[in-house]
């Protein structure tokens, strides 16, 4: 096991640099002049000049990579150039748990409603239970995630009133109202993925179902529930847990219609808005995290296939 | 398993009391995309405590399906149809609830699978496999169904039970994975016990000590078992009796011992001949019955074995032959029956 997760270690390790130089780059190929966003349009040219010259910008690409990197490296990614000027790490720190904590409680909802469902769906494959589920998480699955966070927010927030339309409550000020804030939004972002899980989870149940060892369970006269539950469960998990680890992964940084839709202040807004004023630093920064915990994250979905497969857990060894 | 005299007394003893199991004019019918198959097709016979039943055929003649819906693992539902009656210990298993039915599965019936790395769930440990059942089924508390799980794993010869109930079924050799599928069946001391080819998937030696563990275990527990194999040699002194299955039918049923000196349907016949012979070198191909079984949605009209019968005539197409009596000289000879209007060995006819 060791000896894997070193490796592993290794190779994320050279994901995340070649991710960085990526985001790097890309950002250098931002249209704005650092310069002209930090001092305005309509300055001399040895204004813009000097700025340059005082952000390292005049240095050739490589230098200023291994600049940027290496204080990234020690938890220091520069501060905005946008005013108010501050650390980028402090506004990542303000986004970062919206977003986890609507990615989580998204991935949450969605395996609270996918596994009965896809546990329904299976057991009596190709019956009208099936095939009713089947087609209602084909309908979610088309709806624009756009259209239906609007459509939740006018039935629940408008219509009903049981839930608040916008606003965030951090979770150190109240966990109740902090849930009660995040409902809708990760409601919204629960949606789509639930439909993904119930149908990847019921073609990988059904293929279970025919196993001896399920027959077997059956003939020690062990409960449908059990046999759902504690036989066929666990080794069907592995394609939705694969998706579930993309999914968390991307939903962390990449929120942008829940957060839009609920004027969240997360990860997306944080990045969009960057973009939009040119404040590169807060881009790169901000995107580098992103990749860190999208990284992080499938090193944890691998690690928990050795949980979920004892096999695995030995070939490893 | 015994042919000596006192068994036979028993047996006829045995008879008096309820059979184990009865099975009346059992069908199954299949329904399949490609059509209906008629996989099990009018079958009966009655089995009594400690009595061996050989069921053997090619494969595909429809002998996992009768094994299951008999056990009530098979029944009517969307995609099959099953008509006929089964009483296991006078229980009628196709009229039993969900509840009833989880009850006899975990009580008076078990069943071992051919194959033993996919009978046992690779993601549970050895012991969760069997005290799950003593614990749902009989009650038993954890350290309960700890320590009986541990003695039926000893039951069934598995050396060093305590350590092996916290291993995964990936670290035991075959023949000891096939040990732990048959202490499950045993876990509540079945009347009947299915094994379905329960040797197939090991290699020689051990088949014949799987087969003496079963032969044991009756001995000890006074169980019924259906010994289900492709190969007449696996059945051959392990079964009282042994029922021939062609293409969904028995065309040949008898005492082993019967079956085997005289044999009097040519599938049998041939079957006996496919036999493998220790003394034959290795990798020798058998003699192997030319031609395949008949497709199962549209079977031949007359005798279903016809198109590969090295006796057949022209009749045999003609209407399916009943399942009769055999005679000699004139009388009926008990318990053996075959379908057949040329039989072979048949001097007395
Ligand atoms: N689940 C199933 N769906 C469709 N056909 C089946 C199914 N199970 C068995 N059959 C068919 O029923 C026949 C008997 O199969 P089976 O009982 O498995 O044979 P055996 O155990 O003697 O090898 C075969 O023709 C097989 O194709
Ligand atoms: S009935 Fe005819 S075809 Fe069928 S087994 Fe007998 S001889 Fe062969
Ligand atoms: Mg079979």
């Amino acid at each position: 096991m060791g000896r894997t997760l070193l490796k592993r270690v290794g190779e994320l390790a050279a994901v995340l640099l070649i991710v960085s130089f990526g985001t790097f780059m890309l950002v250098s190929l931002l249209p704005n002049d650092p310069a002209v966003v930090i001092l305005g349009e309509g300055r001399e040219p040895a204004e813009y000049e000097a700025v340059r010259e005082e952000l390292g910008l005049n240095d050739p690409l490589p230098v200023r990579y291994l600049d940027w990197l290496g204080s990234a490296v020690t938890g220091d990614l520069g501060e905005t150039v946008v005013p108010p000027v501050t650390d980028v790490l402090d506004r990542v720190a303000a986004a970062l748990p919206v977003s986890v904590e609507l990615a989580v409680l998204g991935m949450g909802m969605a395996l609270l409603f996918s596994i009965p469902l896809a546990m329904w769906s299976a057991y009596r494959a190709g019956g009208r239970v099936d095939r009713v589920i089947s087609a209602g998480a084909f309908g979610v699955l088309s709806v624009p995630s756009f259209l239906a966070g609007l459509l939740i927010i006018m039935v629940f927030a408008n219509q009903l009133g049981w839930f608040p339309r916008a606003q965030w409550v951090r979770l150190s000020e109240s966990i109740g109202d902090n849930l009660y804030h995040a409902f809708l939004p990760a409601l919204v972002i629960a949606l789509a993925e639930t439909a993904l899980f119930t149908r990847i989870l019921r073609n990988d149940l059904i293929t279970t179902l025919q196993e001896d060892f399920i027959l077997a369970a059956k003939a020690k006269g062990m409960s449908a529930r059990h046999i759902m539950f504690s036989d066929a469960l666990r080794p069907s998990s592995f394609s939705m847990i694969t998706l579930l680890g993309i999914s968390l992964g991307r939903l962390i940084g990449s929120t942008v219609i829940v957060e839009y839709l609920f004027a969240l202040p997360g990860m997306g807004s944080l990045v969009i808005g960057a973009a939009n004023t040119g404040d590169f630093t807060m881009v790169q920064g901000a995107v580098l995290v992103i990749a860190v915990i999208y990284v992080l994250t499938n090193l944890l979905i691998d690690l928990s296939y050795g949980v979920l497969d004892p096999r695995i857990r030995r070939a490893h060894v | 398993m015994s042919s000596s005299s006192a068994a036979l007394q028993e047996r006829s003893g045995a008879a008096r009391e309820t059979p184990v199991l009865v099975v009346d004019d059992l069908r199954t019918q299949i329904h399949t995309p490609h059509g209906d198959v008629q996989a099990v097709d009018g079958i009966s016979f009655t089995l009594g405590r400690g009595e061996t039943l050989g069921v053997v055929g090619e494969s595909g003649s429809g002998k996992s399906v009768l094994g299951r819906t008999i056990m009530g693992l098979y029944t009517t539902g969307p995609t099959m149809t099953v008509t006929g009656r089964v009483l296991i210990a006078g229980k009628d298993v196709h009229a039993l609830s969900a509840s009833e039915l989880r009850e006899l599965w975990g009580g008076d019936v078990g069943m071992v699978f051919q194959d033993p790395m996919t009978a046992l769930n690779p993601v549970k440990k050895v012991g969760v496999h069997l005290t799950e059942s003593l614990r749902k089924r009989r009650g038993m508390n954890r350290p309960q169904a700890k320590a009986r799980a541990a003695e039926l794993l000893a039951l069934v010869g598995i050396p060093e039970p305590r350590r092996r109930l916290d291993q995964y079924p990936h670290e035991l050799s075959g023949g000891m994975r096939q040990r732990v599928v048959i202490a499950m069946a045993l876990a509540n001391e079945p009347a009947l016990l299915i094994a379905d080819e329960p040797t197939t998937a090991l290699d020689v030696t051990v088949q014949r000590q799987i087969l003496d563990l079963l032969a044991r275990l009756q001995d000890e527990l006074g169980m019924a078992i259906m010994l289900i194999s492709h190969n007449l040699g696996v059945v051959a002194g392990r079964a009282d009796r042994v029922a021939v299955m062609y293409a969904g039918r028995v065309v040949e049923t008898a005492d082993a011992a019967a079956l085997f000196d005289a044999p009097h349907h040519p599938y049998t016949e041939a079957l006996l001949e496919a036999i493998p012979r220790l003394h034959q070198p290795p990798h020798v191909r058998l003699a192997a019955i030319d031609g395949a079984p008949p497709n199962m949605v549209a079977p031949p009209v007359g005798c279903r074995f016809a198109p590969r019968c090295r006796y057949a005539q022209p009749d045999c197409t003609e209407a399916p032959p009943s399942l009769d009596p055999a005679m000699a000289n004139g009388v009926v000879t008990p318990g053996h029956s075959f379908a057949c209007y040329h039989p072979v060995n048949a001097g007395g006819q």
